[in-house]
């Protein structure tokens, strides 16, 4: 099986220990280099399935302010970009309340993205 | 012209004032005005649309507009008066407070207390003395926040950024995301100002470069801008002959800090700290000037908006007890910057009476370079009172300390004052 050493940066707090993991296909078999097992939860989710918050902006009919939207969980991190892509796609009108449901399931990741204002 | 008597009379309609409009409120004083100078409240958290707000307040991540809501729904169900779209044109150390919208012309409000909550604003281009010309394409990141975040447009395609304060970081992201290239980020200091879950989700996810200690020493364009050029700075941040670099760029953003916007403050003649560039305050946020009270940015620039929340409830819980004549009446003492310590807040503190009730005092500072494994000691004059292990300390983290009541209640009448040593 294919070993590779990653770098990673835990963002948990101002420390931002510089973290080597080591993985094994889909496996962490070893981290160094950590200070707290904060570090060690982090490195084990972020070296395999690195996962983020989308946040952004779409057009609105009938509203002259852009609004704000999120994904609802956080995605895989590799499916950001066809996240964007699928935002940019978007055609919506007003009005549109805070927390409601703009797009579904977006790139079949299983979570919503809702809206964060009324418009 | 309308002249009226408001009990407590607060500036800003952001974070800090609608804290502060609740904390005064659930203290018990009913008449209460909040003055925004927006068309709507919520302050600059309308445009931050990234998440990781609330997560010390409310135990949940949020995006901006979605904490502002609470506080704005909060507001509204305590039914606590609100006038946006106003401007508060000066306010005197009688609490004599002139402001003007579109609708009532000038007023005049004769505040029983008034809380300067006007937050603060970012450091332009026209302050970093760079060589060049002056053509367009040259933002704050703020102002780029609210054009593509609020208006719906891109400031440029190709875009550089001199500063790795968060907003900067925040919008290397949300630029990429937009579809704009970001070529880079310069930073003069040799570690970045921002949090490092910021470089990590912002620059490193998208493979931005960040140059720590480099800064822009160029800007060229005419009508608009068409490139920067950067420099590595050495110790004294000079900048190095021979390491330039050029960046073709339509677009330069800056985050280059924040500084609480005192204008009104000064009006009202109280007294300022050079550190924070603030208003002095004591451990009940009151200025130098009796009943004008002080909280969230304008009174001293925070990371995170939960803080702001926190120093603005209890700041106005003090403008309550002002108007309802239980304002502390101890002895003040100062409160000094130590061995590595910069803008102490508060910067006086009140040595409880007899009968006075003493209370925990939250110290925030921020330390003048990273720090690791080093101790925080607090000394009243040459005694040590308090002293706590800090496992690290950042500039671009304000750190905090706790000092208890029976600390409080047994200090001497000597100044307090504040040192890391590592």
């Amino acid at each position: 099986m294919e070993t590779k050493v990653l770098n990673i940066t835990c963002i948990n707090c101002p420390v931002g220990c510089r973290m080597n993991v080591t993985v094994e296909g889909d496996n962490v078999v070893d981290i160094k280099d950590y200070a707290c097992p904060r570090g060690v939860k982090y490195a084990k989710q972020e070296a395999v399935a690195p996962l983020r918050m989308v946040t952004a902006v779409t057009k609105v009919e009938g509203s002259d302010i852009p609004l704000s939207i999120k994904t609802a969980e956080p995605i895989p991190k590799n499916k950001i970009s066809d996240c964007m892509i699928a935002i940019r796609c978007l055609a919506l009108s007003s009005p549109i309340k805070a927390g409601e449901v703009v797009l579904a399931n977006v790139c079949d990741t299983g979570v919503d993205i809702i809206a964060t204002k009324s418009v | 012209m309308l002249e009226k008597h408001v009990d407590i009379l607060i500036i800003g309609g952001g974070p800090a004032g609608l804290a502060a409009a609740i904390g005064a409120k659930e203290q018990g004083v009913d008449d209460i005005l909040v003055i925004e100078r927006e068309d709507s409240l919520g302050g600059i958290l309308g445009q931050c649309i990234h998440n990781g707000f609330g997560l010390h307040r409310f135990k949940v991540e949020m995006t901006g507009p979605e904490y502002a809501q609470m506080d704005i729904d909060k507001v509204r169900e305590l039914g606590i008066p609100t006038l946006c779209d106003t401007m508060v044109l000066s306010v005197d150390e009688n609490r004599r407070v002139v402001a003007i919208n579109k609708e009532q012309g000038l007023m005049v409000f004769n505040a029983g207390a008034v809380i300067l909550a006007m937050g603060c604003r970012e450091r332009p281009f026209g302050a970093l003395g760079i060589a060049g010309t002056r053509c367009s394409g040259i933002f704050s990141a703020g102002t780029a926040q609210k054009y593509v975040n609020l208006m719906g447009f891109i400031p440029g395609k190709k875009v550089f950024i001199l500063g790795s304060g968060d907003i900067g970081l925040i919008m290397a992201r949300r630029m990429t995301l937009q579809g704009s290239e970001v070529l880079g980020v310069a930073e003069i200091m040799p570690y970045s100002s921002g949090l490092n879950r910021n470089i990590v989700q912002c620059l490193d996810d998208y493979g931005i470069p960040l140059y720590l200690k480099h800064t822009v020493i160029e800007v060229r364009g005419k009508e608009r801008l068409e490139g920067v050029t950067i420099a590595e700075v050495d110790d004294m941040r000079k900048p190095i002959p021979g390491t330039e670099k050029h960046f073709d760029c339509d677009t330069l953003l800056l985050s280059v800090g924040l500084i609480p916007e005192n204008e009104l403050s000064q009006g009202a003649n109280v007294e300022m700290s050079n550190t924070t560039s603030g208003p002095i305050v004591d451990d009940e946020f009151q200025t130098s000037k009796a009943g004008i009270f002080a909280c969230g940015n304008v009174l001293h620039v925070h990371d995170l908006v939960d803080f702001v929340s926190d120093e603005s409830m209890k700041a106005g819980k003090a403008a309550a007890n002002f108007i309802n004549k239980k304002t502390k009446k101890g002895t003040i003492i100062n409160m000094l910057d130590g061995k590595g310590v910069r803008g102490v807040v508060p910067q006086k503190l009140k040595i409880p009476v007899d009968g006075e009730d003493a209370e925990n005092v939250q110290v925030m500072f921020r330390p003048d370079k990273v720090y690791e494994n080093a101790r925080v000691k607090v000394y009243n004059g040459d005694n040590e009172i308090y002293s706590v292990k800090k496992r690290i300390l950042a500039p671009g983290e304000m750190a905090d300390i706790i000092l208890k009541k029976d600390i409080i209640q047994n200090l001497q009448n000597a100044p307090i004052r504040v040192d890391i040593e590592s």
